[in-house]
């Protein structure tokens, strides 16, 4: 039952290891010598990480005042967003952009490498560590780099590069913050307080200070590159990558009176949380499948799964899954875990798969080939290695 | 406006600020005019240009930190809050929790802890700390340093539902938190949400990070003096902890099981600024815009407000491009409506601020009693607000607006009531 207060995908933005948009992502994952992994190994062994394809920055940020204002995390939000406004075909529209409200899921941004390498080789023999800290913070650090840190900031520079000014709301928190950005936009959308939304983040792995505080919780993969699921017997393990993804979310209605074409519909979105104890995460999921239940169609449906890698949160999420049955991708094989832009990369390449009649091609021996011409919908799912549990059911529009 | 049924209320309040804990003591300070601001105890202040702060220093956490200490401060007031609207069950909040946080990472002891660890002498590089990380037992410092440790950290203590969403605006993060909590009532998804904006990240280099970028005041002598908005000699904010909660309530479910209201929050606003990283664009049009969509959404004419809770930073800027937009939105009435600016007293609460402000606001009604502008001793001719000068006043407002403007462009502004 279509209605006017439908939640539609109407552009895309997508950048990762795989190259930059929608056809090259498809191409990459149905690649007819079978999937290739993108992988630097060497930058931060023994963790390899899956790095940004190599972007045109001046396509997307013009100004190169703004590129140098920016650290990578927020360029790469930054480009991503202009590419979904281009794909929604609203790039430089002055009036739709300053109604357009933005919601952004983000981490924080670069640490300066060099400074805190010098500060912490010095203080153990600073006769005062305190003055010392105090004045090599002060007179290290470029003045600006702060503006690049700021969790908010990319939202600044999405406002200030693109003019998406309606409003801007950042929320932080991982996994579980990418599918609430996404959730309130199509709760707001329901409710009719608003009707065109941005929504999306951005994470970049090649930095060592991400890599430093997945390492504290032991949760990185440092073996042979292998699929998510290929690393579970051997206890597990995230392998990072860098991705920008936004997406344009709008009104059933709002679309139709611009001519937008929607590539897909956001039919249900619930996002939930546990203290992680055995079973207690497959309960939520189950839950959250209840709810979208009514709108599930098991026999032309497919998942599109967020797993980590992380051992525990992955064993048990395949678990579910293998209940459900369907045919199962597991992106972080190909994409790399990315953490805040992780889900809505997932509901990137669901709509880009349901809006292509198919699911793409297998990325581990164990899952399931499909047949083309037959995918209807899919199920996005994102658990986060430590908390918090989405899913997501993507349908044509 | 929104039918009846889901007109938003506040039954529940909470706040922590360097005054003090609790409503009482913060009301007892802020309307005697004192200031919180002090010498910063909590690290070496050597070589710093700024040596000041709204410190909250009565409360300790075993392992310091900001997102610890944050913690900590949100769990109090939360609880006041709680306990205030008598709602629930201990540990079963009905509804969602969201949360103003300031952005959260490894700070320098923790760094200088993984440096010890990993044995480097002479230089220490980031694959030394990678490898230390691999080696010892970090486990803790990873979870304290998600950004989502404490939205699920005060979630699994007070029960609340659903997942709790974290927001940073910037300086207006409070005010996001509470409009997240109003829509979430007024869509029908809960009869309850818990609210709460919570900073305490006073440390060296989040002071430094401010100072960098000359946007605090280096009035240093007296601390109590710093913190001058409005005034002609303003030159910066102080930075300053705390942490407001609110227990808001759809009005039919606060009526039902007959909670005393404290006020509604009957609209809010947001506008974003296109303009540059840190200043506002020079025609105030996103501020007036915002204050205008907040008056919009409550369903009220400008000349139905009674009290401005000005976001009041004291910088040069802030405080210009703020009368900028009130002489826009009130016209001649601006310089004759009351806008004080919490911030004089307690500092700049950063993440905290949209919520401290609003509980402030809220109060103010309440109480028929408005919070002065501190250490307004000599006036800006080009800013002819009435600031409450120096003394609290008595007043009978009915509605107040509650301005709150983020680094980044971002602007809230939350109109709230007295009654329902």
């Amino acid at each position: 039952m279509q209605h006017e207060r439908d939640a539609l995908i109407t552009g895309i933005g997508l950048i990762s290891c795989l190259g930059e948009g929608a056809d090259a992502h498809w191409a990459a994952l149905n690649d007819p010598n079978g999937f290739q992994p993108v992988l630097d190994r060497a930058s931060f062994a023994p963790y390899a990480v899956h790095p940004m394809t190599a972007l045109t920055l001046d396509k997307q940020i013009p100004k190169r005042g703004d590129q140098r204002q920016m650290e990578a995390w927020q360029r790469i939000g930054t480009y991503a967003a202009g590419a979904a406004l281009e794909s929604a075909g609203i790039k430089g529209d002055t009036a739709i952009l300053e109604r357009t409200d933005m919601i952004v899921a983000a981490g924080g941004g670069e640490r300066d490498y060099a400074v805190d390498q010098s500060i912490l080789s010095a203080l153990p023999k600073a006769e005062n560590p305190g003055a010392y800290l105090n004045e090599h913070l002060l007179g290290d650090i470029r003045p600006t780099l702060f503006l690049a840190q700021l969790s908010n900031l990319l939202a600044g520079n999405i406002s200030l590069v693109h003019g998406v000014i309606g409003s801007s709301r950042t929320f932080m928190g991982e996994e579980t913050s990418g599918a609430d950005a996404v959730r309130i936009a199509c709760a707001r959308i329901g409710a009719g307080s608003g009707d065109i939304f941005l929504v999306g983040g951005s994470y970049n792995a090649q930095r060592a200070d991400v890599l430093l505080h997945y390492a504290m919780g032991r949760t990185l993969w440092k073996g042979e590159p292998t699929s998510v699921q290929g690393r579970m017997p051997a206890g597990g393990g995230m392998t990072i990558g860098s991705v920008g993804c936004f997406l344009v979310i709008e009104s059933r209605a709002h679309a139709a009176a611009r001519g937008a074409r929607a590539l897909a519909e956001i039919a249900g979105i619930e996002t939930g949380r546990c203290q992680r104890l055995p079973h207690q995460a497959s309960e939520v999921a189950e839950g959250q499948l209840a709810a979208l239940g009514a709108k599930l169609d098991p026999s032309d449906s497919a998942v599109i799964s967020g797993a980590s890698g992380a051992l525990e949160a992955t064993r048990e999420e395949l678990d579910w899954l293998a209940t459900l049955g369907l045919p199962t991708r597991l992106t972080a094989t190909a994409l790399g875990h990315s953490v805040e832009p992780s889900f809505v990369a997932n509901l990137a390449l669901a709509a880009i798969a349901v809006s292509r009649g198919a699911l793409f091609a297998p990325l581990d021996a164990s899952e399931q080939v499909t047949a083309a011409g037959t995918l209807k919908q899919a199920l996005v799912t994102g658990w986060g290695p430590w908390r918090g549990e989405s899913l997501a059911l993507v349908t044509r529009p | 406006m929104t039918s009846s049924d889901r007109t938003v209320v506040v039954t529940g309040i909470g706040v922590i600020t360097s005054l003090g804990q609790g409503k009482a003591d913060n009301w007892r300070a802020l309307t005697r005019g004192v200031s919180g601001i002090k010498r910063i105890s909590r690290f070496p202040i050597d070589g710093l240009k700024t040596t000041i702060a709204g410190t909250v220093d009565f409360i300790a956490v075993p392992e310091p930190s900001a997102p610890a200490m944050s913690e900590r401060l949100a769990e109090l007031v939360i609880e006041e809050a709680i306990a205030e609207a008598g709602i629930g069950r201990p540990g079963d909040f009905p509804g969602p929790l969201f949360l103003a946080l300031p952005p959260v990472e490894l700070e320098w002891p923790q760094r200088q802890a993984l440096a010890a660890a990993s044995g480097a002498n002479d230089s220490v590089t980031y694959d030394d700390l990678l490898r230390a990380a691999d080696s010892g037992d970090f486990t803790a410092y990873f979870r304290r340093f998600l950004f989502s440790s404490v939205g699920q950290n005060l979630a699994d203590r007070f029960g609340a539902k659903g997942s709790p969403i974290a927001t940073s605006t910037a300086c207006a993060s409070g005010g996001t938190a509470i409009q997240l909590g109003v829509e979430a009532i007024r869509r029908g998804e809960t009869d309850a949400a818990l609210v709460v904006g919570t900073d305490a990240s006073v440390n060296p280099e989040s002071l430094i990070r401010f100072s960098l970028l000359s946007a605090l005041s280096t009035r240093n002598d007296p601390p109590s003096s710093a913190s001058r908005p409005f005034s002609k000699d303003r030159e910066g904010f102080v930075m300053a902890e705390g942490a407001g909660a609110l227990v808001l309530e759809s009005l039919s479910s606060a009526r039902a099981r007959g909670a005393t209201i404290l006020g509604t929050v009957a609209g809010c606003g947001e506008a974003a600024d296109g303009f540059h990283r840190t200043r506002s664009s020079p025609d105030g049009k996103p501020i007036i815009a915002c204050m205008r969509k907040g008056l919009a959404d409550a369903g009220l004419d400008p000349d139905k407000i009674g009290y401005i809770n000005a976001h009041g930073t004291g910088t040069p800027e802030n405080d210009k491009m703020e009368w900028v937009g009130v002489s826009a939105v009130f016209g001649e009435r601006a310089g004759s409506i009351p806008m004080s600016s919490n911030k004089s007293m307690i500092g700049h609460t950063l993440t905290a601020a949209g919520a401290i402000e609003a509980i402030f606001s809220l109060m103010a009604m309440r109480n028929g009693v408005l919070p002065p502008t501190i250490n307004y001793d000599i006036p800006d001719p080009t800013l002819p607000v009435d600031c409450v000068p120096n003394v609290a006043r008595a007043a009978d407002v009915a509605y107040a607006i509650s301005n709150s403007f983020g680094f980044g462009g971002q602007n809230v502004c939350v109109v709230l009531g007295r009654e329902p």
